[in-house]
């Protein structure tokens, strides 16, 4: 008996070792309350929710591996995962398949992969590693690198077209530079820069671009069309009041009128069923998991790993903030998903494995004391 | 983006230290930067915070009915209009459900693919394609708007069957309305069709646009439009789920509707049949009414036209038969023909007489064959060239001397004519519960004047001269009377001087509780006259039909009539001899008889005009002697069917 359990706890602190508990907890909570949601959001679809639950197992195994690297592996494919995902990327624009008329995907025989997914992870690992070896003297040079390492998958993925991951991967490689050091001044110009540009870039934005920039700033303009998504999420939002309409009584949700409800628009679901409170208590939940991994970055031990777990924390923080505040209308449509909470596997792993870095990151943290 | 990152960042100074490699301070530069960020992410999420705040609190009313407008979607529930009835149960309108066909234009992509695609598995006419363009062009765009109406049920079954090939179009069921008699009282009952925009400020101003949601018909002429308003009923609600492609899901609540009010009628529409047939092909107008209360026994207005041509909206072709023939099928003559009352108004004017004092009933005159006023060459000629001879009033009825009449308006103010004829009813609407009705005219000096007020006219036309009074003595010159004047001035005097106002409603029956709201008559005119006199005049008609002008017509009646023959010139000979012959139809005049019988106990009195039908005692009083003897003694006339399409009474619902 004793044996046993001396096995079993053995067992326990193997598999609990490199987790972090409280990142852990805090993101478990988050898939919750993306599991009720989605058995709401598919009407009540038992193989739909056991779906993600199978990618939430897949997605946790490959955490706890991430988790369980030496500091030195996760450096060590930095170089090497980059250099593949724009390979892929560039095989995806010369033989992607294309749906929806967009070249996004490439065909494995198996199932359809999407590179610009494997970039969310390449691209921060890829800059953190650049800075990292450069780390003696960062000079301007290594910033220019730096803005081509990233321009390079930002304009291929743009291309495809796929404007929203466009903008979230070239905001994790700016969130790399900024937390390198790039100067506030040349941040400041940048900015000054992009909002000055934006009047000459409108006629090189696709039809559909434009259209939801337009229905974004005012949405009646096409209540039927572009502008319908907007308008059904806000009702959603707004019919569900403080304490909601209560699970499975979403009428926005169960009478068809919210589209994409188990993807991108899974939070206009949420907040319909469960209102303002249940809104309150996510926006929580992010909170601590995004307060926790900034304490995990402010601890961590080596350039490398401050900028790769700095700029995974932002990305979720991003992803959190444009997903919800697209889908209550104070930004356009742009196919974002929300982390940990959307329906989608491959969205589940790249979140679990940005997880596992984290608790890498964390459980490294002592190896250099600074 | 990047050439500027170039441009700005060649300066050293720009990057923060990037020559010190001191780690606490980089710590340090790194943790502020950390810091910057995580206040940035805080505000981030109260900004998202403060957005669902305002959507869920203070805008949350807002959203939520518009929330429940998506969801909830009101569906009119369209009552059973009521049926109409004759005075016996045969049923002349009714509703019944059937299947159409219909197409929501908005929710179709390409219509003429999709209609073309219909085609092959229902029948569709070139004129159904027609109408729904028509109906298109009218429409809002968000009805569904119907492509063929009445399926069969092979038909709906094999649109069942392919349904998921046309999305935007249904089967519906829908009523529609049936008048099973076809032609017969056409104007009587008149006809539905869709609501029009002056229909829509109809309803506005009635304060019913809820009750008539839903409602795609409404009552356009006859008592369809007299009664539109018992007949429609209530419209229910259905309050029901539906999702966002407007599909229903389930009903929240039903309020069912309630039918419209039938009508029970007090026309017989056997005895309308019987009227009909005696019309033959001419074309005229006959009203009879129940003398004792003014109820219309039958009210013709030939040739008619099919109702159930308007129903589903008349194709253009039939529409313009209708409407461009010279036999005018759509004028309700009966009410809007105003004609000269010829010879018919002699009894009347006899009577003035007798009441002002102007003649006795004894008192002679003598007829040469024309009269001519004094200091005049000019002849106003009887129609027996060689004249009557001794007449007095009984006979100047009986033979209908023009030469008597001529006098007594030679002798009588015309407005003392126009104050007696007036209790009549002549110059007025009698009232009668259909719309459209026309006054006619019943000359007076005021009249005149006022009628050639316009600054066309000179005052010697505003003059009234004693010429106008001979032409209006014998019902010419200005006169102008409808079939329902006449017939409702004749029922007057067979009821002793008391007339009731024409009514074709005799009751109207709730379908729900079964009450049933009799109509009553109403006596809307008395004349002042003696018994004496009215006797002299009611004797003098019993005459006309024994011994005088429609004698012939009479022959062998089993029953006492009273009645009196007319002609209405339509084209004046200028002095020439009269020869039908010789003219071409439509001028030649129109035929006229009044009667009433039994003569001493009236229950039927009638009016017929034949119009072109030449003397009144040829055309009119035949017509008259076969609605008699239908509706006092059953006998059929020539050519009537014996078998009428009769439907029961609990087949009305």
């Amino acid at each position: 008996m004793n044996r046993v359990f001396v096995l079993l706890a053995k067992g326990w602190e193997l598999l609990a070792r490199r987790v972090d508990s409280f990142l852990m907890g805090a993101a478990l909570a988050i898939v919750g309350v993306g599991l009720v949601t989605l058995f709401s959001a598919s009407d009540q679809s038992v193989p739909r929710v056991m779906t993600q639950v199978l990618s939430l197992a897949v997605a946790l195994v490959l955490m706890w591996v991430v988790a369980n690297l030496a500091p030195r592996q996760l450096a060590r494919v930095a170089l090497p995962l980059y250099v593949a995902a724009v390979l892929l990327l560039v095989a995806v624009a010369l033989g992607g398949t294309v749906v929806n008329g967009s070249r996004r995907w490439l065909n494995l025989g198996i199932g359809r992969f999407q590179p610009s997914e494997l970039m969310k992870i390449a691209l921060p690992l890829m800059l953190a590693w650049y800075f990292q070896k450069h780390e003696a003297q960062l000079r301007l040079v290594d910033f220019v690198i730096a803005a081509l390492l990233i321009a390079l998958p930002v304009w291929l993925i743009k291309r495809q077209p796929d404007l929203g991951t466009a903008l979230m991967i070239g905001a994790s490689g700016f969130y790399v530079l900024y937390l390198a050091g790039l100067s506030w001044k040349i941040i400041v110009g940048l900015a000054a820069l992009a909002g000055a540009a934006a009047p000459l870039v409108w006629p090189y934005l696709h039809d559909y671009q434009q259209e939801r920039i337009l229905t974004f700033i005012d949405p009646s303009r096409d209540p039927l069309g572009a502008g319908y998504h907007s308008t059904q999420a806000s009702i959603a939002l707004g019919s569900g009041g403080v304490i909601g309409k209560g699970w499975l009584n979403g009428t926005q949700t169960h009478l068809d009128f919210l589209p994409e409800r188990h993807t991108d628009f899974i939070f206009a679901v949420f907040g319909e069923e469960f209102g303002l409170i249940g809104n309150a208590i996510l926006v929580v939940l992010y909170l601590l998991l995004i307060g926790r991994a900034l304490v995990i970055t402010a601890n961590a031990s080596t350039l490398f790993t401050r900028l790769l777990a700095g700029a995974i924390t932002l990305m979720f923080f991003t992803y959190a903030f444009v997903n919800m505040a697209m889908v209550s209308g104070l930004l356009p449509i742009v196919g974002v998903p929300l982390p940990l909470v959307s329906y989608g596997g491959t969205a589940l792993v790249s979140s679990f494995i940005g997880l596992g870095i984290l608790m890498n990151v964390q459980a490294n943290r002592k190896l250099i004391k600074t | 983006m990047r050439p500027l990152f170039l441009k700005r960042g060649r300066s050293s100074s720009t990057l923060s230290s990037p020559e010190l490699k001191n780690p606490e301070r980089e710590l340090y530069h790194f943790r502020r930067r950390l810091t910057v960020a995580a206040a940035f992410i805080v505000l981030g999420f109260a900004g998202l915070l403060a957005r669902f705040v305002a959507l869920q609190v203070i805008e949350h009313r807002h959203f939520q009915t518009l929330a429940e407008s998506n969801r909830i979607a009101i569906v009119p529930i369209v009552p059973n209009r009521g049926v109409i009835m004759d005075r016996n149960g045969v049923v002349l309108a009714q509703s019944y459900s059937a299947y159409t066909l219909e197409v929501t234009p908005s929710r179709v992509r390409n219509l003429d693919e999709t209609i073309d695609g219909l085609a092959s598995l229902v029948d569709i006419q070139p004129r159904d394609r027609k109408r729904f363009k028509r109906l298109l062009e009218e429409s809002k765009n968000l009805e569904s708007l119907p492509i063929r109406n009445r399926l069969s049920d092979e038909e709906v079954a094999r649109f069942a069957v392919n349904r998921y090939r046309f999305p935007g179009v249904e089967i519906k069921a829908r009523l529609f309305r049936q008048y099973p008699f076809g032609e017969m009282a056409s104007h009587v009952i008149g006809y539905i069709g869709r609501i029009n925009d002056r229909d829509v400020e109809r309803i506005d101003e009635w304060r019913e646009t809820a009750n008539y949601k839903g409602s795609d018909y409404i009552g356009k002429s006859g008592l369809e439009l007299s009664y539109e308003r018992e007949l429609h009923g209530t419209t229910g609600v259905e309050e029901v789920e539906v999702d966002a492609a407007g599909r229903a899901v389930r009903t929240l609540s039903r309020t069912l509707p309630t039918s419209g009010n039938n009508l029970r009628l007090s026309l017989d529409i056997r005895l309308q049949e019987a009227a009909e047939t005696a019309f033959g092909s001419h074309r005229g107008a006959l009203v009879a009414l129940d003398p004792s209360n003014g109820e219309v026994l039958a009210l013709v207005s030939k040739p008619g036209f099919d109702p159930n041509l308007f129903v589903d909206g008349i194709d253009p072709s039939s529409w313009d038969a209708l409407n461009d023939s010279p036999d005018k099928p759509l004028l309700n003559r009966p009410l809007r023909g105003a004609y000269p009352p010829g010879s018919t108004i002699k009894p009347f004017l006899a009577l003035s007489a007798l009441t002002s004092g102007k003649r006795t009933a004894t008192q002679t005159i003598f007829d040469p064959g024309y009269y001519q006023l004094a200091g005049s060459t000019h002849r106003f000629r009887d129609d027996k060239p060689e004249g009557h001879g001794y007449v007095d009033m009984p006979k100047s009825i009986i033979v209908s001397c023009d030469t008597y009449y001529y006098m007594l308006a030679a002798d009588t103010d015309i407005d003392v004519t126009h104050d007696f004829l007036e209790q009549f009813g002549f110059g007025n609407k009698t009232g009668i519960d259909i719309e459209g009705e026309l006054p006619g005219v019943l000359p007076s000096r005021e009249w005149k004047r006022e009628h050639f007020s316009g600054k066309n006219y000179r005052d010697e036309q505003r003059k009234w001269y004693l010429g106008d009074s001979i032409s209006a003595g014998i019902g010419q010159g200005y006169n102008a009377f409808t079939p329902m004047q006449q017939a409702e001035a004749i029922a007057t005097i067979a009821n002793d001087g008391i007339g009731f106002q024409p009514h074709l409603v005799k009751a109207v029956e709730n379908v729900k509780t079964g009450a049933i709201r009799q109509i009553d008559a109403h006596p809307s005119h008395v004349v002042a006259v003696k018994a004496e006199d009215l006797s002299v005049v009611k004797n003098a008609l019993v005459g006309v039909a024994r011994e005088g002008t429609s004698a012939r017509a009479f022959v062998g009646a089993q029953y006492v009539s009273a009645g009196k023959t007319g002609t209405a010139q339509l084209f004046s000979l200028k002095g020439e001899k009269y020869q039908p012959g010789h003219l071409e139809e439509r001028l030649r005049d129109h035929a006229w008889y009044l009667a009433y019988a039994p003569a001493d106990h009236p229950r039927i009195a009638l009016a017929v005009l034949v119009e072109n039908g030449g003397f009144g005692a040829q055309a009119a009083a035949p017509i008259a002697r076969a609605v008699f003897d239908y509706y006092l003694l059953g006998i059929a006339p020539a050519g009537m069917p014996t078998d009428v399409p009769r439907s029961t009474d609990d087949e009305s619902d």
